[in-house]
């Protein structure tokens, strides 16, 4: 250790890893020269290459945030019931691909009953894909984890099951930088008042020309309060977007009563049959209720069931919403249509219906 | 070494609000992080006993209490989220809580022996606690002491794994699972991955740049790791000439599914109306309607395929909210032929240039889709001496407020690379 502090490491800079030292080598032997795939069940896919070679891949889901003896509970059903080659997926989904069929029952069996859900696939709830929250964020609304958790404990048979009309991606963000994502459904923070600041602090702690600068309605203007230099928000332009907090921590956008949750939907990152697109405010100021947000539990069933009820085969929450219409869409889940539906943003004009165009 | 704050060992906390996300069938977080709060003897356990108690004071008071600050190992500026408690004094063993960003395998892939050597690392040196994979795409070790960093960095760095990107800089990169094992992957992610991140790693390393940069690789239209909303830079696989079709299992689908669903599910979602069904139960697709949108295939897997003369399409400008509002990258590049090294080496060099435009031009804290949103696509077109493209709009403008009086030096501009396209000789060239 002492020799250590003395001569620091020269480190080595690897860049990204290369993965064919982790690949399985059905994968190497076949690399760029697969064929077709198939769906043998939820969770299994079987994928075949032009040499004829087959490669089964098992899917489960996972808490993402992991303890080293989940993760190395995951490791050993790799090597008893698998050949040991993993992946994650983007939505932190574990995949373990095998080149024996006869390899696939008795590990989906093994996985089920070590608590990891076997599914994810074709059309069904995928897993979260979530950001940090209380956990480990420095400037969360909310927490990722917890509300995943819950929604993934409601959401269990849809992911073992491919009973949707097509996949359907749920996100989750703890402000409203959105790191999250778009979704199918989008659960998000919603700050509804602005921030309030400790005028003691500003001065020392934030680079005010910046902060001023980041502001997206220029509602931030340096000002002298109690004779210390500080900043002041015009209240009536804030728009509450939290966007001052992260240079400048003492104007504090959270607050147990003023942060809110807003559901999201139709967001799509795929180009199949339509373009992608951004999700759209279903209903805002949700309780940020802890441990079990169960107003917001109940807003997702609810649109979840009237899109597995209603759509088309292939048709994704945003193109069922897209031919039904959003007047149909508040009707089906009893949601409210606002003022605050109304986009007044850069380019909103472009989303308001300029035809005759009427759905009744 | 040992740290101050170990002497002090709080006894377990009481975490009523977290322990209720225990109950449930999906797999729980907070069993996890309770397993090595309980692991007796283990390091990290006080920490973790800290840590269980500062979230559940955050479930109680609808709070975050982590503060960032700075922090880093020999040789990089960025790399690593430091995280300090507010409340460190009632949680002292989990007042430094920081991650280390590290990036993983082009395509995410590891075998076990990986995995337990990693977790290894982080069971001597850290919490205990991993995120596979953050947002960006880096594993994220979560929970370490200042002290603790370097060591733990270079453990990583001894089993060949290197720090991601933090602050404005390179960020990680994300690549989909691509070629070892779909058939839709229309280019070599790995490849493409591997080869522009490593080339660019020192603005990764070194942040210096007017705010982030993100790179992101999907093998086709599916767009499987999200690149169009949440890269700076997306690479998708495409092809230019026909979909592969196989009769004889058009034919079986059809069996299968019937005439009518088939006409549902794929004829009728063809976005361009590119496909009809023969009276034989054969299909026809109008190829110079396709827009490559992936459907068709999805649905009939082993019917049809991407055609054989592939590449990828390149989008520049997608990223989150702040500030502007949420941005999708734009098409800028319709198609990059991605086959030889040469080929590859044209996509860096791109990627490099890019990167060059964005460090010179870009203000603080923007990014580039937002620069693009300032100054115009045409404008970033000419600086990157890209020629414009009918693919790069959904329409032509329909604006007549803008200054033209150079339209005819440009039309001749274009009929001259439509020329030379199809392989005439150009004057100007001879």
């Amino acid at each position: 250790m002492n020799e250590m502090s003395k001569k620091p490491r020269m480190p080595d800079e690897v860049g990204v890893p290369d993965p064919f030292q982790y690949m399985h080598p059905t994968s190497i032997d076949n690399y760029g020269t697969w064929d077709w795939h198939e769906r043998l069940k939820p969770g299994v896919l079987h994928h075949v290459s032009k040499s004829g070679a087959d490669l089964y891949t098992v899917r489960a889901g996972t808490q993402r945030q992991m303890d080293i003896f989940t993760i190395r509970k995951l490791c050993d059903i790799g090597d008893e019931f698998a050949d040991g080659f993993i992946r994650f997926t983007t939505r932190s989904n574990i995949e373990y691909m095998v080149s024996d069929l006869a390899k696939v029952q008795p590990l989906v069996e093994a996985l089920t009953e070590a608590g990891f859900p076997v599914g994810g696939t074709g059309a069904s709830v995928s897993m979260i894909s979530h950001t940090q929250g209380w956990l480990h964020c420095d400037i969360p609304g909310t927490d990722a984890s917890g509300i995943v958790k819950g929604l993934m404990d409601d959401l269990y048979e849809d992911f073992t099951n491919e009973l949707m009309p097509n996949r359907v991606r749920i996100t989750t963000s703890c402000c409203q930088i959105n790191c999250g994502g778009q979704g199918d459904i989008a659960i998000n923070v919603q700050y509804i008042k602005p921030p309030k600041i400790n005028h003691d602090l500003v001065g020392n702690v934030c680079e005010r020309p910046a902060v001023v600068a980041r502001c997206p309605v220029a509602a931030i203007r340096p000002a002298m309060v109690n004779g210390k230099p500080s900043l002041e928000i015009d209240e009536k332009k804030c728009v509450c977007c939290g966007a001052c907090y992260p240079p400048c921590p003492p104007m504090q956008i959270n607050s147990a009563e003023s942060t809110k949750i807003a559901i999201w939907v139709g967001g799509k990152h795929s180009n199949a049959r339509s373009k992608p697109t951004f999700h759209k405010l279903a209903v805002a100021n949700l309780p940020n209720n802890p441990p079990h947000w169960p107003e917001v539990r109940e807003v997702v069933r609810k649109i979840l069931d009237a899109y597995k009820s209603d759509a088309k085969h292939w048709e994704r929450v945003g193109e069922w919403i897209e031919r039904i219409g959003w007047a149909r869409f508040f009707e089906m889940t009893e949601l409210a249509f606002t003022k605050h539906h109304i986009d007044t943003w850069t380019g909103s004009r472009k989303t308001m219906n300029a035809s005759a165009h009427v759905h009744f | 070494m040992k740290d101050a704050n170990e002497d002090k060992v709080n006894p377990q906390h009481e975490t009523p609000m977290l322990d209720q996300l225990e109950g449930g069938k999906w797999p729980s977080f907070v069993t996890g992080i309770k397993r090595l709060r309980d692991t007796k003897g283990a390091q990290y356990a006080p920490m973790m006993n800290d840590l269980l108690g500062q979230l559940n004071h955050s479930y109680e008071e609808r709070l975050g209490f982590w503060k960032g600050g700075t922090l880093s190992v020999f040789g990089y500026g960025g790399g690593i989220i430091p995280r300090f408690s507010e409340v460190a004094g009632d949680y002292p063993a989990s007042k430094e809580f920081h991650t280390l960003r590290v990036m993983p395998p082009a395509g995410f892939h590891y075998t076990t022996d990986i995995l337990r050597k990693l977790c290894d690392v982080w069971e001597e040196h850290g919490s205990g606690l991993i995120a596979f994979h953050g947002q960006s795409g880096d594993i994220m070790f979560q929970g370490c002491t200042s002290a603790q960093a370097q060591p733990a960095f270079d453990a990583f760095n001894e089993l060949g794994f290197d720090l991601g990107g933090a602050g404005p800089a390179l960020r990680t990169a994300m690549s989909c699972v691509g070629h070892a094992r779909c058939e839709q992957s229309c280019f070599d992610g790995v490849k493409a991955h591997r080869g522009i991140i490593n080339r660019l790693l020192d603005e990764m390393h070194r942040p210096a740049m007017p705010y982030k940069f993100k790179f992101k690789f999907s093998g086709c239209g599916n767009d499987c790791v999200n690149a169009i909303h949440r890269a700076d830079f997306a690479v998708i696989g495409t092809w230019r000439d026909d979909i592969v079709i196989k009769q004889d299992m058009v034919k079986e689908h059809i069996k299968k599914v019937g005439r009518k669903y088939m006409i549902d599910t794929v004829v009728s979602m063809c976005p361009t109306r590119a496909i009809s069904l023969n009276d034989d139960d054969t299909m026809e697709i109008d190829n110079k309607s396709c827009v490559r949108c992936m459907h068709c295939i999805n649905v009939m897997t082993k019917a049809l395929s991407p055609g054989k003369d592939r590449g990828a399409s390149i989008m520049i400008g997608g990223k989150r909210s702040l500030k502007v509002g949420d941005l999708m990258g734009t098409m800028i590049i319709p198609f990059m032929k991605l086959d030889t090294d040469e080929d590859f080496e044209k996509l860096e060099d791109f990627a490099e240039e890019v990167m060059e435009f964005f460090a010179d031009n870009a203000l603080e804290h923007e990014r580039i889709g937002e620069t693009i949103d300032r100054i115009g696509v045409p404008a970033f077109l000419e600086a990157l001496d890209i020629p414009a493209d009918p693919n790069m709009v959904n329409h032509p403008t329909t604006s007549s407020y803008v200054r033209m009086d150079d339209f005819e030096q440009e039309a001749d501009k274009y009929f001259e690379r439509k020329a030379r396209e199809s392989g005439m000789v150009v004057a100007a060239d001879s």
